[in-house]
């Protein structure tokens, strides 16, 4: 086996070739004869009442073709909630219907009330622009408090804007409520988990064409898993039946949670295809994908830790508000609980945990997974308040962390949030970190720092998290309506290439690449040789697609199967070939031989053998060579790691920067650490933009007041430092057959309470005596907290 | 983008002639072709001055710098013989846009976070327009306002080359605009203070810090000083006080920086 394309190795991702040289297929790319377009037109207000619409201007236009409105759609079904969650009395959460276009209200600035499909671009655009909406604008319901207090609702027909109340775990409640109030210390603290944008590079984009002679829909769209919206589309919204629908997500550009969902959008380009026997676009410009992709975050928390007088964590307990918009996206239900609530005991052996989640409805953009998705804001209220209660019982927040870490001895560990962790060793991660971070360096780097009059803080984190979501019987007794498992086909050509087809979707991740990797390792021939197949539905078996870091964990897990049950059967091909029994073959560097002989065939021969099955024992062995696995996992993976980074703060304006940034991850075992380490890089960007500069904010009237890139400010790669990236003390998963754990998040999940933690330290430093400040930490948010100290 | 005609006629009077009805200057379109694509305006006409040779161009006479409107940032830049003017224009946006935005596109739209007019208005230039030459301290005029009549101009932007300058810019994070930005040009006959980004009377002098820095050409000078914040700009990135704060901070450093 040739070790440079095999596990472990760090192979050139094969994808970027056709990214990097502009021959990648978008959705957008995807033409052919009688293309049109379709353009929305979309509230400018947060709230109101639609009292009418008047499309016969705009339907008289050049080029107009279709008008849609909310009322075309009135008698279809609504985009469901993909989870449910009960409130702590035992009722079902409110779920109002999100319909393709709104109807009688609109509820966020965005919010789609009519679609023109037209020839053009400009004169859907036009057309638009002349649809007469009379829509009577209402207060706006914004902040998340004043949602619960008030009595003006998103939904009038639930008459609350809270969507449900859930405690977890609820029989913990009253055994923390009073380990909080025996203990020696409690530290609280207050924050928020600001609302990010996603971002993605490239804008979401829906086309469908309707193929009349067998009343067949194919849909191409950025998705990150397109059988799951199929069956939304399928089985909730349009009923077009799923064997009639297709569902393409060729190259996508990005996702990051927010290409997860299945949106309006995808519906009405299907509704117009029909209706106009032509193929239908709509792609989103950059005010549109910051108006209504799906958005991030957005918790205000109350966290507070409990500690005996040796420092010993006794509890945490958490409040938190999370805001989920004006609709109910796919996933938004379980961010908040089952992907937060249960990481509440972190990397600890705190034995009490209790978490409160009100989801609140606001006329704002929907809020669903972003990268990371509850993890993060779960690391961030832990890591952020054990923080500060070092700082309170002037302890050194490394080893108030070390003391209260799990240790290596006592896994599989049952957590007091309820999740067994499988394997870890968090005082190694906090060994390795120490040691590349040059942390004894620090206090020469905080001496020259502020030699040029500048602030320098040290910040410290540890992180554990749940990927791979799974396993279906488990997350199906905590409300998914979904199973969460994977599935690949391993199809060997008769010429000894392979097809590899997978449920997972890769939009940036590399699959491409990794995949081959496996199968490649497994079977012991050239990488070159085999192909992945991603995204259609029409080619590749029922997955659950690419989110919550689970493509490897997950549906490398079924590739692994799959090609199990592949080698298998070739062994019993190459037994029948040689003439002996399938015990006695033995498959290294691709070639099968009979056990302490010299008799062998090749990879190759036996494919061949397969697909032309001359002298073939077709009694006991059926032509082919194609298996299909679908694997559903015993349990998360739970990767974890140790981060700490240094920060320059000026405290003449306020102004931050990330000097050094070190990630040491827990990834179990790493198939191509090139991909990781790229992956780490990737979150740490966005949890450094998060931590530093993401700024999304609605006015008090809904208006997104950063809804461009001249306001809404994104990382750019003079913003980052160089970063230290490790991941050498991996602990393999005990539970998947390749021992991986889940590296996409991490960066996102780990970093942004590294930085905090950091400023803080800056400002302490400088004798202001800051305890907390909320992301982002902007130059003015700094500079306002050191006059207020 | 609305439906559009566009000219690009050779000299400054074909294209003074070409300005008629709603049509607008196309010079450089880095602020204006955003904001047509955006739908946000509809011209019906462009008159781009791209093509006009006579506008483009560096040339130093003794101290005295003349720059065409037709310039663009990147030229400007490369020139060196106004250090501090060129280092401004090597910050402006990113290498796109200091590769197509000019000089002149930059002094007629004023935007009160732009680079440009605090440098005019620091170093006391003369805007030249094909009918007039305008002092800076009458062309700036407020937020997007200039003294610039319909169909007006600006050919060239001259420069008298400062004993001692520097420009501070901090960033408004996003735009990467001057959330402040402070020019200081210090002359045989006393220094001149322009701030920008920070008012919502855009680009203006800070009188009573030339007074303290011609009088003594230190930071020491500005102690004792502060700045008011009333009538500054108050947005998402910044309150007035803030923006009081850094224009003293900015000052500062360009004092430091030009010294």
């Amino acid at each position: 086996m040739p070790k440079d394309d095999g596990i472990g190795a760090a192979t050139v991702r094969r994808e970027d070739v056709r990214f990097l040289t502009g021959v990648g297929q978008y959705t957008d790319d995807i033409k052919a004869y009688g293309e049109t377009v379709a353009v929305f037109a979309r509230s400018t207000v947060a709230n109101g009442v639609i009292k009418s619409i008047d499309t016969t201007t705009a339907a008289g236009m050049p080029g107009v073709l279709a008008i849609f409105t909310g009322e075309d759609f009135a008698e279809v079904g609504g985009n469901p909630a993909g989870w449910l969650i009960n409130s702590r009395d035992g009722t079902p959460m409110h779920e109002p219907k999100r319909p393709v276009l709104a109807h009688g209200k609109v509820r966020h600035v965005g919010d789609a009330y009519a679609a023109v499909i037209a020839e053009t671009l400009e004169q859907a655009k036009n057309a638009v622009e002349a649809i007469e909406a009379d829509i009577e604008e209402l207060d706006a319901i914004v902040n998340m408090k004043d949602a619960l207090a008030g009595s003006n609702y998103v939904h009038d027909e639930i008459g609350t804007n809270q969507c449900f109340d859930w405690g977890w775990i609820e029989d913990n409640r009253d055994a923390t409520d009073a380990a909080i109030k025996g203990a020696h210390h409690v530290t609280t603290l207050e924050l928020v988990n600001n609302r990010l944008v996603p971002n993605a590079m490239e804008p979401r984009s829906s086309r469908a064409e309707y193929k009349a002679a067998g009343d067949e829909y194919v849909l191409h769209t950025t998705s990150q898993n397109p059988h799951l919206t199929r069956l939304l589309i399928s089985a909730f919204v349009l009923g077009i039946p799923e064997n009639k629908l297709t569902v393409i997500a060729p190259d996508v550009g990005g996702g990051f949670g927010s290409k997860i969902y299945h949106y309006g959008e995808e519906a009405l380009v299907l509704a117009a295809a029909k209706k106009l026997g032509r193929p239908v676009t709509w792609t989103a410009d950059r005010t549109e994908a910051f108006l209504t992709d799906a958005h991030g975050r957005d918790h205000v928390t109350k966290i507070e830790l409990a500690m005996d007088a040796e420092g010993n964590f006794l509890a945490f307990r958490t409040e938190t508000l999370a805001n989920v918009g004006a609709y109910l996206s796919n996933f938004s239900t379980a961010t908040p609980t089952f992907l937060h609530g249960t990481l509440m005991a972190g990397n600890y052996t705190v034995p009490n945990v209790y978490v409160n989640v009100k989801a609140v409805f606001t006329n704002t953009a929907p809020v669903d997974a972003y990268r990371g998705a509850g993890r993060p804001e779960a690391t961030y209220s832990l890591e952020r308040v054990i923080d500060k209660a070092a700082r309170e019982i002037g302890r050194d927040p490394i080893e108030l962390r070390r003391q209260n870490f799990i240790k290596p001895d006592q896994y599989p560990f049952a957590s007091a949030a309820g999740l067994e962790y499988d394997s870890g060793n968090y005082d190694a991660l906090m060994d390795k970190m120490e040691e590349v971070a040059d942390m004894a360096g620090f206090a020469a780097r905080r001496k020259a720092s502020e030699a040029k009059g500048l602030l320098r803080g040290f910040g410290v984190n540890a992180y554990i998290e749940a990927c791979g979501i799974a396993p279906s019987n488990l997350v199906g007794v905590l409300g998914s309506r979904v199973g969460l498992y994977d599935a690949a086909t391993v199809r060997v050509n008769a010429t000894g290439n392979l097809s590899v087809m997978v449920g997972a979707h890769s939009h940036g991740q590399g699959h491409e690449t990794a995949f081959p990797q496996v199968v490649a390792e497994m079977l012991g021939i050239d990488a070159s040789t085999i192909d992945i197949v991603h995204g259609d539905t029409s080619k590749i078996p029922f997955g659950m697609g690419t989110y919550g870091s689970r493509s490897l964990a997950v549906c490398g897990s079924a590739v692994v199967r799959a090609t199990e049950k592949v080698i298998n059967k070739a062994k019993k091909i190459a037994a029948h070939m040689l003439e002996v029994s399938d015990g006695d073959i033995e498959l290294k560097d691709g070639q099968f031989s009979v056990a302490g002989t010299d008799k062998s065939v090749s990879f190759g021969e036996v494919a061949l053998k397969a697909y032309i099955p001359h002298e073939f024992p077709l009694e006991d062995i059926e032509p082919g060579l194609e298996e299909t696995a679908f694997y559903d996992p015993a349990n998360f993976t739970y990767p974890s790691g140790a981060y700490c980074c240094e920060v320059e703060l000026d405290p003449e304006t306020g102004k931050v920067s990330v000097e050094r940034m070190t990630a040491v991850d827990d990834f179990g075992n790493v198939i191509n650490p090139m991909i990781v380490t790229g992956q780490v890089h990737g979150g740490l960007g966005q949890g450094i933009g998060q931590a530093l500069l993401e700024n999304t904010t609605y006015d008090e009237n809904g208006q997104l007041l950063s809804a461009s890139y001249m306001d809404y400010t994104m990382p750019r790669a003079d913003d980052l430092p160089f970063y230290t990236v490790d991941h050498s003390q991996g602990n393999p998963c005990t539970h998947n057959p390749l021992g991986v754990k889940g590296c996409g998040e991490a960066g996102a999940i780990g970093s942004p309470p590294t930085v905090v933690n950091a400023v803080i330290d800056a400002m302490q430093s400088g004798g202001k005596n800051v305890t907390h400040i909320d992301m982002p930490v902007t130059p003015h948010r700094v500079w306002s907290a050191m006059q207020n100290a | 983008m609305y439906a559009f005609d566009i000219e690009r006629p050779a000299t400054i009077g074909e294209a003074v002639s070409a300005l008629t009805g709603e049509a607008m200057v196309l010079s450089g379109g880095q602020t204006l072709i955003p904001t047509l694509k955006s739908r946000l305006a509809d011209p019906g006409k462009l008159v781009s001055l791209s093509g006009i040779g006579e506008m483009k161009g560096i040339g130093l006479s003794g101290r005295d710098l003349q720059i065409g409107g037709g310039t663009v940032h990147a030229d400007v830049a490369a020139d060196g013989s106004y250090k501090a003017l060129s280092e401004l224009a090597s910050n402006i946006g990113d290498p796109a846009v200091r590769s197509r935005g000019t000089i002149g596109g930059s002094i007629a739209n004023n935007d009160p976070a732009a680079c440009y007019p605090a440098a005019a208005l620091a170093s006391g230039a003369i805007i030249v327009t094909n009918t007039r030459e305008i002092a800076a301290d009458d062309y700036f005029q407020g937020m997007f306002e200039t003294a610039l009549n319909e169909g007006e101009i600006v050919t060239a932007v001259k420069f008298p080359i400062p004993d001692a300058a520097n420009y501070q810019k901090f960033v408004q994070p996003a735009s990467r605009f001057a959330l402040v930005g402070v020019f200081v040009a210090k002359y045989a006959d006393g220094v001149r203070v322009a701030v920008t980004g920070a008012s919502n009377e855009g680009v203006h002098r800070w009188t009573a810090a030339e007074e303290a820095l011609t009088a003594n050409f230190s930071v020491s000078a500005l102690e004792g000083l502060s700045v008011s914040a009333d009538n500054l700009i108050s947005d998402l990135h910044g309150s007035p006080e803030y923006r009081a704060h850094l224009i003293k901070v900015m000052t500062g450093r360009a004092v430091t920086a030009a010294s």
